[in-house]
């Protein structure tokens, strides 16, 4: 799984090596005690400085929601936004500065509802952006709403009877909107977390990671049945390897006769009928087929990792290739004749 | 041979089906007009639809244009002359016609069937219904398609040649020079010579029948008006606006980043600048307005211009981000071309509705610079204007203009753009040496400093939460919002402080009545006014380039006369703000009927006003 231009490509290197504190801000940071953003957060800051770019040439932009609140805490360029525009402000943000990692922190609310247009369309243009979308299955920062992840039947503030609002399964959205980056990973593991984070910012164009984000205080232990590297409902998805899972591999995803992806016992099928990740694959069938293995109730079982990943031109990068800026003298000349056009006449003095 | 009569002005309307290509015909007459150095003003109408059933009054397209051998203000009132192809296009026009008017009829379309599709039960051309006008009704389409048989086209390219056959009899008429369409028609028909070589006979065909018919007994000309000396060439208000976007940009160095979706009358705008790649501007046909006005906003806050153009609805869509604008203190340009409204309204018409949405239509405490064009031309100075108060004060700025500036046209003087004093977006480059990096520390204008992304050592954080004053970080003091409320609100006050003194219109300097105006305005109240004053009537007029904030003499202005009357096309927006801010009754004149107020009408009641014994 390798793109020929990085995600990073352009983006300056850092000078002398950086370390975790030099993406840690002077704020307090304020998610609730036991909240899964701190460990996102924590995983981030570890991160930047691998990547070896310079720090100021790091820009976050955010919408609105507990999550949002993250540019706040990293030292670096950040912008806190308005309910779900985050993606469309990075897209000006990428276009207007080729030497900048854009990173998109955002929510289930601020992503999938206010903002879910945006989100499409950046996935579908492919903008150099690498979007973080913090599920948690819910409205934290409005206190306890159902959020357009939230199970049918979630009992909430402006649910009392129950929802009867289908949910978005976030990853089949990205591939339905033609993303060429996908990937899921989980709050409770660090490993995983880095490693999706580190593959989505290395590849060039949108990148979608959904994060599996527990919120103790509205919707605690959503993802419960996912945590630990043992759990045994975590599909995890390697590229090039057969998709099993369970204690010892018990389980194996086949596919049905008609295309369909099934779970069965491992012990059950002939090794040859498991189904191999292909991340790269062009055709996006195979990764939303492992989408559709996601509970859509109570979380139970999920597949995590990259989904897909595949190279397609970036939008900021075409856009950039069609527009050529003059040197100062030579774009007033220009200007000059523009201004005067094809038809003029003079009127004597 | 027909005798030559010079006349002062006329007015032309060509009115037609959409499809009969009424708006190039009028174009290319204004365009051989300029070249002759008569002054004129256009009023393009169309409809909305793009092919509206053909031959019904819903469908009827028309270009008017109004040229004189003085300095005119508007595109006229009432036609001189109304060229029509079909019976619907007399319908929808002649209203508008006074007595005595020529008409020039394609008779061809006036079939029994069209003629009932409008409502007529009779052919007016026939049944005296124009006996009070001068009539020319003529087989152009017949005379055309002859004139263009030998190309071998079919029936249908052959009959649509017709508009150039009437543009070549206009063109004899009013004794405009023939070489300005001619190498147009070469220029746009090119790859197609057929249709390029019948449309150059059919022009000259036109042209010919005028010269060797006894038709009109007389034809026309009109000698230059006397301009300032300059080069000149013809310009729409939309050309202007993205011009005058392009030199802002330029004057200040930085990139011009256009987000826009697509909206009457606003789009050319992002058809202008999409073709201006090679002079480094970036466009971006955005998936609806929000993100237009967000990724102009991440542009700015990148280091380039950003841009957003629109209309009313869209401006409606847009005003959270502006909000965030305000809170953030970005430079960002918001081009509203109004139209009628509210909702969809009447799209291709024009409204002056959207000013107190501009000043007043966001949530929370948050002012922002408005200001308006008064011409075609002036829109590119006022676009010039609004991106030097973005980039100096670090706000957004809404520029007013409309649908009557947008698609009209007129003369303009092309500017040197070595006049045009540098921008200085001033970002901060380097570290500060006594302290911290304040990004909400004020300068003498009380704008903010600017580190664009990618500085080392000015890393900071922005956002929609309230600000503490200096740091910029989070903050729910009480204190600290009251303070920054205020300051925010100061920030654009102060502005005013840097205003030219305002230029009231009073020749005799002995007027009782003012008349005040913004926008588009501009052309039917200076008009009306210059027809007061030749009744011997004194008048003064004053127009506003800056609505947000008001210059500061404008006060004492207001109270220094009578009677103050504020013609606007909407329901008395701008003369609300004016009563509410200065205690002066100030009068509204309002007109809302999707086009520009008549300047005749105009001069008629200004001239009762005065003569009234009411001094209120």
């Amino acid at each position: 799984m390798t793109t020929t231009v990085s995600g990073l490509a352009g983006v300056p290197l850092a000078l002398t090596p950086l370390n975790r504190k030099d993406f840690t801000s002077d704020q307090e940071v304020r998610w609730c005690p036991g909240c899964g953003d701190y460990a996102v957060l924590a995983a981030f800051q570890a991160l930047m400085p691998q990547l070896g770019i310079r720090r100021e040439n790091t820009v976050i932009i955010s919408g609105i929601g507990c999550a949002s609140r993250f540019p706040y805490y990293v030292d670096s360029y950040g912008l806190h936004s308005i309910h779900g525009r985050a993606p469309a402000i990075a897209t000006g943000v990428a276009v207007a500065r080729p030497d900048l990692a854009v990173w998109v922190v955002t929510g289930d609310g601020d992503a999938l509802s206010i903002g879910g247009n945006h989100l499409i369309h950046a996935l579908r243009r492919n903008v150099n952006i690498t979007i973080l979308l913090f599920n948690n299955r819910i409205y934290g920062l409005t206190k306890g709403q159902y959020s357009p992840t939230s199970e049918l039947g979630k009992v909430t503030k402006s649910t009392p009877s129950g929802s009867v609002d289908y949910p978005f399964n976030p990853i089949s959205l990205a591939l339905g909107a033609e993303a060429s980056f996908v990937g899921r990973t989980i709050d409770s593991d660090r490993g995983h977390l880095t490693e999706v984070l580190t593959a989505a910012i290395g590849h060039r164009g949108a990148a979608l990671v959904e994060i599996y984000q527990n919120c103790p205080i509205f919707n605690d232990d959503a993802f419960a049945g996912l945590k630990g590297p043992t759990a045994p409902g975590v599909i995890r998805l390697v590229h090039g390897q057969p998709v099993t899972f369970g204690p010892d591999g018990a389980k194996s995803v086949i596919r049905r006769p008609d295309g369909s992806l099934a779970v069965a016992e491992s012990v059950d099928v002939d090794p040859a009928q498991v189904v191999v990740h292909d991340a790269d694959a062009d055709d996006p069938t195979l990764a939303f087929a492992l989408s559709r293995l996601t509970d859509t109730g109570v979380l139970q079982q999920s597949p995590v990792g990259i989904f897909r990943q595949v190279e397609r031109p970036s939008f900021d990068d075409g856009v950039r290739e069609q527009v050529v800026m003059p040197a100062p003298a030579e774009r007033m000349t220009a200007l000059r004749g523009l201004l005067h056009g094809s038809d003029t006449w003079t009127v004597g003095g | 041979m027909s005798e030559v009569r010079s006349v002062d002005r006329v007015v032309i309307r060509f009115a037609g089906d959409s499809g009969d290509g009424m708006q190039l015909t009028g174009d290319r007459f204004t365009s051989d007009t300029a070249q002759l150095g008569n002054d004129f003003s256009t009023l393009p109408n169309f409809p909305a639809e793009i092919r509206a059933p053909a031959g019904t009054v819903a469908g009827v397209s028309s270009f008017q244009v109004h040229f004189a051998d003085f300095d005119i203000r508007t595109p006229g009132d009432r036609p001189d002359v109304l060229v029509v192809m079909n019976p619907a296009a007399l319908k929808a026009n002649l209203a508008d016609l006074p007595r005595g008017a020529v008409i020039l009829a394609d008779t061809a379309d006036f079939s029994t069937r069209n003629l009932a599709k409008v409502g007529y039960t009779s052919n007016p051309l026939e049944d005296g219904t124009l006996d009070g006008y001068e009539l020319h009704a003529l087989d152009l389409t017949g005379l055309a398609v002859a004139a263009v048989a030998p190309f071998g086209l079919g029936r249908k390219d052959s009959a649509r040649t017709k508009n150039m056959y009437a543009l070549g009899l206009l063109t004899w008429l009013y004794s405009r020079g023939e070489q300005g369409t001619l190498d147009f028609l070469a220029r746009k028909f090119a790859a197609k010579p057929e249709i390029r070589d019948a449309n150059i006979a059919a022009f000259k065909a036109g042209h010919a029948f005028g010269e060797t018919t006894e038709v009109f007994t007389a034809r026309y000309q009109i000698a230059p008006a006397p301009m300032p000396a300059g080069t000149y060439r013809q310009i729409t208000g939309n050309t202007a606006l993205a011009y005058g976007l392009m030199a802002g940009a330029a004057k200040a160095g930085l990139q011009l980043f256009l987000g826009a979706y697509p909206i009457t009358p606003a789009s050319d705008v992002l058809h202008i600048l999409s073709r201006t790649k090679d002079h480094g501007v970036v466009t971006f046909q955005a998936e609806d307005e929000i993100a237009a006005v967000g990724a102009a906003l991440g542009a700015s806050y990148a280091g380039a211009l950003g841009v957003t153009s629109t209309s009313g609805p869209g401006m409606a869509l847009k005003m959270e981000t502006i909000s965030l604008a305000v809170m953030l203190e970005l430079p960002l340009v918001i081009c509203d071309v109004q139209r009628a409204g509210p909702a969809t309204g009447m799209p291709t018409k024009t409204e002056q509705a959207d000013l107190h949405q501009a000043i007043f239509g966001r949530h929370g405490e948050a002012p922002l610079p408005v200001i308006a064009p008064q011409s075609p031309g002036d829109c590119f100075d006022a676009a010039v204007e609004a991106t030097r108060i973005a980039l100096t004060y670090r706000t957004p700025v809404i520029l007013l203009s409309d649908g009557y500036l947008a698609n009209g046209a007129e003369p303009w003087a092309v500017p040197d753009l070595a006049d045009l004093p540098d921008i200085d977006p001033g970002y901060i480059t380097e570290p500060p040496t006594d302290g911290p990096f304040l990004p909400y520390s004020r300068d003498e204008k009380l704008a903010r400093p600017l580190a664009v992304p990618g500085t080392p050592g000015l890393e900071h954080r922005i956002g929609g939460i309230e600000k503490a004053a200096g740091t910029g970080n989070v903050s729910y003091d009480p204190d600290n919002h009251e303070h920054m409320v205020r300051l925010r609100q100061a920030k654009v006050d102060g502005i005013a402080a840097e205003l030219a003194p305002l230029r009231v219109d009073d020749p005799g300097g002995r007027a009782r009545v003012l008349v005040v105006g913004w926008g588009s305005t501009y052309g039917p109240i200076s008009a009306a006014a210059r027809r007061v004053r030749l009744s011997g009537r004194p008048v003064a007029t004053l127009h506003l380039r800056h609505l947000n904030p008001l210059p500061s003499d404008l006060g004492g202005i207001l109270h220094s006369y009578d009677r103050v009357i504020v013609p606007e096309m909407n329901l008395g927006q701008l003369a609300m703000i004016l009563r509410a801010r200065y205690l002066v009754d100030c009068e509204s004149y309002s007109r809302v009927r999707g086009l520009p107020i008549s300047l005749s009408e105009l001069a008629e009641d200004l001239i009762s006003i005065i003569d009234s014994k009411d001094k209120r």
